[in-house]
């Protein structure tokens, strides 16, 4: 029988320490949606949509209710929207749009996922209309969220991409200026997308996926950080064992919860993500589990060394503990969402470059961070370019999440709210990257590319 | 389906009594009990079993954190399988 100790450390997790379920994401193929027609395509996406997921909040609460842990988002996510619109314009990718907008709305997800492209050697017509639409799309809707893939480890780095995607972000800011331009906070350009990410704003359903499948993506910062504060003089290997065993236990929940979302919603189960995602809540921070390890802020030196061994040792804990693991499955360092890396940054102790060496080591990539409204397109291009390269050339996900504070300066900050927090302005180089960028072409596939 | 209720807070006089009436008017069986009270605090997990169909689960789970509320008590009812997928392997 279980013994008390192990129950009040549950719930100590729960109430404490914030720990909860931070996703259960229902991928949705679109495939046999697909129609010439625009509006007949839109008529099925809602229909399916809405037929497939119509119980996911409910269930979703039931679960949350029963068990006593807090599931916070319940989401969908699609296949990418430009392998199912051929030949549609720019005007009808915002009809897909807004369909989208139109399901979410009706199953009460707060996002959907999948209004994506997967450019990563060329695009097509349907791609190029899709990212053209992005603007508009992003700024007429509220739960649609957009990745693009611009890289492979195998493909190389299609920088005419790169360029384009600099240049957008930049629109999306201006449309959504008075908003302190979130759209680009419903945009990830990446390097290796995975399939069955779970997480917003990247997640979509990918092409080797089934009809319909339940991913969940668990969280648990405050737990790592509230494990590690009881042990002020382990060593760094003890350290490390610390944090596998609260990976583990923090990942067995989420099997569970997903086990048993799949049963009541009769639907396949895909993976478990095991990442530390933080919230803006104080006691939920990855910035702070560093801090713990002995650093006494965030972005000092060693702050590299801590995240590497976390993001190992999560990944250890919790692959034992799921029976499949997938999406992005790591320690995530959006800035604005992580009350420790707010303050870091605003301090100036934690800065653009800073960020882009962790995320040589961490999963995901520079997200969430919010620059200077008056940040040329070459330059935004340039930083994906450099983020980009690092997932290519080390085979693994990196993304950019970047939001041109479009009127404010460093010094300043945006606030988006709830999740997605709030973040100061941080300084870019200012140095041209233009000639660099405006090249354009391929950045050949690294050698290592050539495994066959 | 088994239940773990567990009740944290300042000790006081008639807090089984007036959880476990709880349960027996909802027809939920106790299996066990462990209490301790510590420098006035005091802490309860009841193991318990909620018979299928009897009564909503969410309101019964209400109705016993209403109760520990009123007397300054954090009461949490929760499946039995959050706890063994955390603690068993």
């Amino acid at each position: 029988m279980l013994n008390r100790r192990d129950i009040l450390e549950t719930i100590k997790m729960i109430d404490e320490e914030h720990l909860d379920i931070r996703t259960v994401t229902m991928g949705i193929s679109l495939f046999d949606c697909v129609d010439r027609d625009v509006d007949a395509f839109c008529d099925r996406v809602y229909e399916k949509i809405t037929r497939l997921a119509g119980n996911l909040v409910a269930t979703g609460d039931a679960i949350a209710r029963e068990y006593g842990i807090p599931i916070i988002n319940k989401r969908v996510a699609v296949t990418p929207i430009a392998l199912v619109t051929p030949g549609y314009s720019v005007e009808d990718m915002l009809k897909v749009a807004h369909a989208l907008e139109r399901a979410a709305i009706t199953c009460g997800i707060n996002f959907v996922g999948g209004y994506s492209a997967l450019v990563h050697k060329m695009a097509t017509q349907s791609d190029l209309n899709l990212i053209k639409s992005l603007p508009r799309a992003l700024k007429e809707t509220s739960r649609v969220c957009s990745s693009i893939n611009v890289a492979t480890t195998k493909a190389g780095i299609n920088l005419d991409a790169v360029k384009l995607m600099g240049e957008i972000i930049r629109e999306c800011a201006e449309a959504t200026a008075e908003a302190d331009s979130i759209g680009c906070a419903k945009l990830v350009v990446f390097a290796n997308v995975p399939e069955d990410n779970p997480f917003m704003a990247g997640a979509f359903h990918g092409v080797g996926e089934g009809e319909c499948v339940i991913n969940v993506g668990v969280s648990g910062p405050g737990v790592v950080s509230s494990a590690i504060a009881k042990h002020p003089e382990a060593d760094i290997t003890e350290i490390a064992d610390i944090v596998k065993k609260t990976a583990f236990k923090i990942t067995r929940m989420g099997q569970m919860v997903a086990n048993e979302a799949c049963r009541r919603l009769d639907v396949p189960f895909g993976i478990v993500d095991l990442s530390l995602a933080p919230t803006p809540a104080v006691g939920d921070s990855v910035a702070h589990i560093l801090e713990e390890m002995g650093l006494e802020r965030c972005g000092t030196h060693g702050t590299t060394a801590c995240l590497a061994l976390l993001n190992d040792a999560v990944k250890k804990g919790g692959t034992m503990a799921s029976s499949h693991v997938g999406g992005l499955s790591g320690a995530f360092i959006p800035v604005s969402e992580d009350a420790g890396m707010i303050r870091a940054a605003g301090e100036g102790v934690l800065t653009l470059d800073k960020l882009e060496a962790m995320t040589a080591v961490c999963s995901v990539g520079l997200d969430m961070i919010a620059i200077p409204g008056d940040t040329p397109a070459s330059t935004i291009s340039a930083i994906i370019a450099d983020e980009i390269s690092i997932g290519v050339i080390n085979n693994k996900t990196t993304a950019v999440r970047v939001i041109p504070a479009i009127g404010k300066d460093v010094g300043e900050s945006v606030a988006f709210g709830g999740l997605l927090g709030e973040a100061p302005i941080m300084p870019v180089h200012r140095e041209s990257s233009e000639k660099f960028i405006s090249r354009g072409g391929r950045i050949p596939a690294p050698i290592h590319s050539l495994r066959n | 389906m088994n239940a773990v209720i567990s009740v944290i807070g300042r000790d006081r006089v008639g807090i089984i009594a007036r959880l476990s009436n709880i349960c027996a008017e909802n027809n939920v069986n106790i299996n066990d009990i462990t209490q301790k009270v510590r420098h006035d605090t005091f802490t309860m997990i009841m193991w318990v079993e909620i018979p299928e169909g009897e009564k909503d689960f969410a309101a019964f789970a209400k109705e016993m954190e209403d109760a520990g509320a009123e007397m300054g008590l954090i009461v949490h009812v929760m499946h039995e399988d959050v706890f063994d997928s955390m603690h068993r392997i």
